[in-house]
């Protein structure tokens, strides 16, 4: 498990990473904290010629709030994410998912931005920003465009990103303060990707939900919206009734693979598990 | 004293610190390194192999088929004059013909690094066509199943059956019967550090020296010698640090034996370091049994009856030297060893399929013929409405049944049940558990306990592989060479990898000689330097490496007290050593230092007188006679808690009390016992080696291989006793297995009790949550 040979760059700015990718597009790769790219060049699963480290490329670490939203640069490491007191207060959502990624090691080097990139059907990151209706700013030589994470995630590690662009930030809406976030997931073990989680947000008024998104991980070919569950929890007020619904109603939303050792049938019903919990501590934690 | 002492191991310093030298660390001049294509389907006939694609890119040196090693290696069959008419079909470094698993390596290629070599092995092309495959026992069994060795009439590799009683007249006179049909899945033994060799041959002396990952260097030296065709005084094997071994490393690997050849037919040294994915693919593999098993009770809980019948697969072939049918004879011989009932029948059938081979992986068969009996025993107890303590209890071998051979045939001295249980039940309050999951049940949290009683089959006898036709060593020797400045060097035939039997060793030659701990300087794993011994493999070091120790210990000490006795005009018997001073044995007061001894008998021999066995450099040996194992026994008691939602296990409390007679180092055998019990919750939750009916392995990589992390594992305790061994001086059985043997059956019989409110049981490892839900009919 030695990857082949391949060149390596890594270009002191945007423009001249953008120049490279512009010039070599498909047969290079973006390398970023390289957790997921370097096992997958040693497994000889990619075989790019040119590696791009944009590890230097200080315009992708900013952390910025906009108006009505928090910009976050594309470099940005779990870690610094899970450090930040900007994302713990305007993101709850995302701070309690960082803390299901891996383990710290791991954390240390991955990045918001190849995280998005690789598309893990399983990733915490990408549900989050689905349920957040995030903005993703892609850029080329070509120029930058915003694809919204509901196009962006294409199948399993298939995105919108075309070769010679870039992930340069991911724009979040910040909620206002009754926002409810709540983010679950089920592993094997602690740190290892989720067999099925779901990421919620929501506003209540007088016992029942509002604005609803829904995003669920490790249950389809990618990360997926439960349009249905959605509408069934803002149709009327939140009772022990209404929740059992939407656990029959998740299940079916679910679209998990086959897989020998972990069945579509039980991921389906951990999805309801989740929300079963996600609901019932909303309803047991509603003021009044 | 420092034998029972809490003596840290300065290996262990050393290692932490980064300081650990591994095979991968020794670099050599013009080394080539290795890598295979191995076989992408489970079963495919291999026609041509076109290696001039590889060939043509540089930095490639040579690609190598089975043709190729004809003439510098030959053939084997895994046979064991033990179990006469075992099916051994011949055996080759690389396969030739056909191969029967993913993964069975099928040409090497040799590069000037390790990544040249992978492009190489990438433009080699063979010409494949697949032929079906057999995945399972029960299939590979079945009439119609294509049969994987030619010379054979189907898969069926040996059958075998023990005896004892009447069994059939027992369960059909028996107040209660319960039986169960269990099954467990494959798994390995997985070290941090992966297999790895370097060979390197000079061909002016005719001389091979092997560095390699390995338990058994002087077994790998006999081996190496025989299949190379070298006198067996030109092949050293020298064994570094090991990072973890398990049973994974005292086989006969078939890529690095091609490592070995390579390095012969190209003249320059080769290095093969497995990776993770072939690890997986070609490391040896265990367990993969199913079992039917079934006990009688009386109306009162005395055990009456006990039948076994186990299927399991070798894999594609029998491992060698050692074969592949221990685990199947452990479970035959062991299940239900601790009870003393006296009608037995159990029965084995090894079959081949297309998996890597089945090895010794720690504790073989233990943890299944645990599991087995003790599942019953509990079932039986619900059944009968017993406290399943008290039926074992009730059924425990004890005081005057000792000694005696089990139904099963396994020696059995004098073990210590009543002992390890009325510690345990000190340590757990049986009654309390049971308030608290009664409280927490009513609040829908669902714990369980589970106990599970074992034997341990330590400290092998020569006789099992002496009559088997093997040539391993059974029989340990240590020499001691008193250094002129009185220090002592101890050269050991046991191995050290990373279990500490260093440190063992150097406790039980400093006691025997009256010196420091430190005094004592422990050199092993080379087969030139040290002297012929087994390794370290199932138990043995400490009852068997120990034991010669303690010998050449009272040897040497001999000799330097008639030394001392002539130089000081006394009578040796009145003195003793302590702490490197000679005193007299009754006063106590000091005559000499035993460096001074040793400076006088090395530069002024001449002042000893001349009748005096004045050897300072002295060698003694050690072999049991008249029993094939060391039997040692102990419990374990496991406390779960099981999410009904999730099929999730959290495993919150475990206990092992544990007797392997004397204690040489209470901190080393706490270690073996919590490594050995991680390895166990391994198997009991996590660990599996899955394959899709097609035979491709699923589980390539630690992302999809599961093994227990710090993060999932309950704070282990251990608890002692100490019933020393009466067949030997030191009186020290083996430790290293128990942790496994126990830790299937107690987290099975404790999930089993967490779910017991709900009519569902469970009888299959490793307990996966779906498997759990599933059993629970909840999805
Ligand atoms: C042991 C382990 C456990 C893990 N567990 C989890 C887990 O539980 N949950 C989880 O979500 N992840 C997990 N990961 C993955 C981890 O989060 C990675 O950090 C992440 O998936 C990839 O980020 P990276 O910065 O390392 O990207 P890299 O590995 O460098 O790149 C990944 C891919 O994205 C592309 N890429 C990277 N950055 C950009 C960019 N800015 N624009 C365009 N393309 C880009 C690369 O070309 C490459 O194709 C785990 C990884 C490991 C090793």
């Amino acid at each position: 498990m030695k990857a082949p040979d391949f060149d390596y760059r890594r270009p002191a700015d945007l423009p001249a990473a953008l120049t490279l990718l512009a010039r070599h597009g498909a047969e290079a790769s973006i390398i970023a904290g390289g957790q997921s790219l370097l096992p997958l060049l040693n497994f000889r699963l990619a075989a790019p010629q040119l590696l791009i480290d944009i590890g230097r490329l200080g315009e992708l670490k900013q952390l910025t709030e906009g108006d009505g939203h928090i910009e976050i640069g594309g470099l940005l490491r779990h870690c610094d994410l899970a450090a930040s007191p900007l994302i713990a207060q305007a993101l709850p959502l995302l701070h309690q998912a960082i803390g299901h990624i891996a383990h710290p090691a791991v954390r240390h080097r991955g990045t918001i931005g190849g995280s998005l990139a690789m598309a893990d059907p399983a990733g915490e990151l990408a549900a989050c920003c689905l349920a957040l209706d995030g903005q993703f700013s892609l850029l080329s030589a070509r120029g930058q465009r915003w694809v919204a994470a509901g196009d962006f995630f294409q199948g399993i590690y298939e995105t919108a990103l075309a070769p010679d662009e870039i992930l340069t930030a991911v724009r979040l809406p910040r909620g206002g303060p009754g926002r409810i976030s709540i983010f679950d997931e089920v592993a094997r073990r602690r740190g290892d990707f989720a067999m099925a989680g779901l990421a919620l947000v929501a506003e209540a008024y007088s016992g029942t939900l509002h604005g609803v998104r829904l995003a669920l991980l490790g249950v389809a070919d990618r990360t997926i919206l439960a349009p249905s569950t959605m509408a069934l929890l803002e149709a009327g007020p939140l009772d022990q009734a209404r929740i059992e619904q939407a656990v029959e109603l998740i299940a079916g939303e679910a679209d998990p693979p086959e897989d020998p050792a972990y069945p579509p049938a039980y991921r389906r019903h951990l999805v309801g598990v989740l929300l079963r919990r996600t609901l019932r501590r909303i309803l047991a934690e509603a003021p009044g | 004293m420092s034998i029972g002492a809490e003596v840290p191991r300065d290996r262990a310093k050393r290692l932490l610190s980064g300081r650990g030298k591994f095979v991968d660390d020794i670099d050599l001049p013009r080394l080539l390194h290795l890598a295979f294509v191995r076989c992408p389907y489970a079963h495919a006939s291999i026609g041509a192999i076109d290696g001039a694609e590889a060939m043509a890119l540089p930095g490639v040196v040579a690609v190598l088929t089975a043709a190729d090693l004809d003439a510098a290696v030959s053939s084997w069959r895994a046979a064991h004059k033990l179990f006469p008419g075992m099916a051994a079909p011949e055996q080759s470094a690389l396969a030739r013909g056909v191969a029967r698993w993913q993964g069975e390596a099928v040409a090497g290629v040799l590069g000037e690094s390790r990544a040249l070599a992978e492009d190489g092995a990438e433009r080699v092309s063979v010409d494949w066509q697949e032929l079906p495959a057999v995945m399972d026992a029960n299939q590979a069994l079945a009439p119609e199943a294509p049969v994987l060795h030619g010379d054979m009439a189907n898969n069926l590799a040996y059958t075998a059956e023990v005896t004892a009683g009447d069994t059939e007249a027992a369960f059909e006179a028996a107040a209660h019967v319960v039986e169960e049909h269990f099954r467990f899945h494959r798994h390995s033994g997985i070290s941090l550090e992966p297999r790895g060799i370097i060979a390197e041959f000079e061909p002016g002396e005719g001389r091979l020296t092997v560095h390699q990952s390995h338990q058994t260097p002087h077994q790998q030296q006999d081996l190496y010698a025989r299949l190379l065709g070298l006198p067996e005084h030109k092949v050293r094997v020298i064994c570094p640090d090991v990072g973890g071994a398990f049973g994974l490393k005292h086989h006969l690997m078939a890529d690095e034996l091609v490592a070995c050849a390579a390095a012969r037919l190209l003249g320059r040294p080769v290095k093969f370091i497995a990776d993770r994915l072939e690890s997986f693919m070609a490391d040896v593999h265990c367990r993969d049994h199913e079992v039917r098993a079934r006990m009688a009770f009386s109306g009162s809980g005395e055990i009456l009856a006990l039948q076994v019948d186990d299927l399991f697969n070798a894999g594609a072939y029998g491992q060698y030297p050692r074969t592949s049918i221990a685990e199947g004879n452990q479970i035959m011989r062991l299940t239900g060893a601790p009870y003393g009932h006296g009608n037995y029948r159990a029965g084995l059938r090894m079959a081949f399929l297309n998996k890597s081979i089945l090895g010794h992986i720690r504790s073989v068969g233990h943890p299944i013929a645990c599991a087995v009996a003790e599942r019953l025993v509990d079932l039986g107890a619900a059944a009968l409405g017993l406290d399943p303590i008290a039926v074992r209890r009730q059924n425990y071998l004890q005081g005057d049944d000792f000694p005696r051979t089990s139904v099963g045939g396994v020696e059995l001295e004098n073990l210590s049940f009543n002992a390890c249980l009325d510690k345990a039940l000190e340590i757990i309050d049986m009654a309390q558990f049971r308030r608290e999951q009664a409280e927490l049940r009513a609040r829908n949290v669902y714990r369980g306990i589970g106990i599970a009683t074992f034997v341990e089959l330590t400290a092998i006898g020569p006789e099992y592989y002496g009559e088997g036709g093997q040539h391993i060593s059974a029989q340990e020797t240590c020499l001691l060479r008193l250094e002129a400045s009185g220090t002592i060097r101890c050269y050991t035939g046991a191995t050290d990898q990373g279990q500490g039997i260093d440190t063992g060793i150097q406790q039980v030659v400093a006691d025997g000689l009256g010196l420091a701990v430190p005094d004592v300087e422990v050199i092993s794993g080379d087969s030139a330097l040290c002297p012929m011994g087994g390794g370290s493999w199932g138990s043995r070091g400490a009852a068997l490496a120990g034991e010669a120790a303690m010998r050449a210990a009272t040897t040497l000490r001999r000799n330097i007290l008639a030394i001392a006795g002539s130089l000081l005009q006394k009578n040796a018997a009145d003195l003793t050593i302590e702490q490197g001073i000679v005193l007299d044995a009754t006063t106590d007061s000091a005559h000499m230092a035993v460096s001074e001894i040793a400076r006088i008998g090395h530069f002024q021999p001449y002042s000893i007188a001349e009748d005096v066995t004045a050897d300072l450099t002295v060698v003694e040996r050690y072999a049991s006679r008249g029993r094939l194992f060391l039997a040692g026994n102990g419990l374990q008691i496991a406390t779960v808690e099981v999410d009904m939602d999730t099929g999730i296990v959290t495993p919150l409390r475990h206990l092992v009390v544990h007797d392997c007679g004397r204690i040489l180092n209470p901190l080393l055998v706490r270690e073996q016992i919590r490594g050995g019990v991680v390895q166990g919750l391994g198997a009991a939750l996590y660990e599996e080696l899955r394959y899709d009916p097609a035979g491709h392995l699923l589980t390539g990589s630690f992302a999809d291989y599961l093994v227990p992390m710090a993060g999932e594992m309950p704070d282990i305790e251990v608890a002692h006793i100490e019933t020393p061994t009466e067949t030997s001086a030191l009186g020290a059985k083996g430790a290293g297995e128990a942790g496994t043997a126990g830790a299937v059956g107690a987290i099975l019989n404790a999930v089993n009790d967490a779910i017991s409110p709900f009519d569902a049981s469970i009888a299959e490892t490793p307990i996966t949550p779906p498997r759990l839900l599933r059993a629970l009919g909840r999805f």
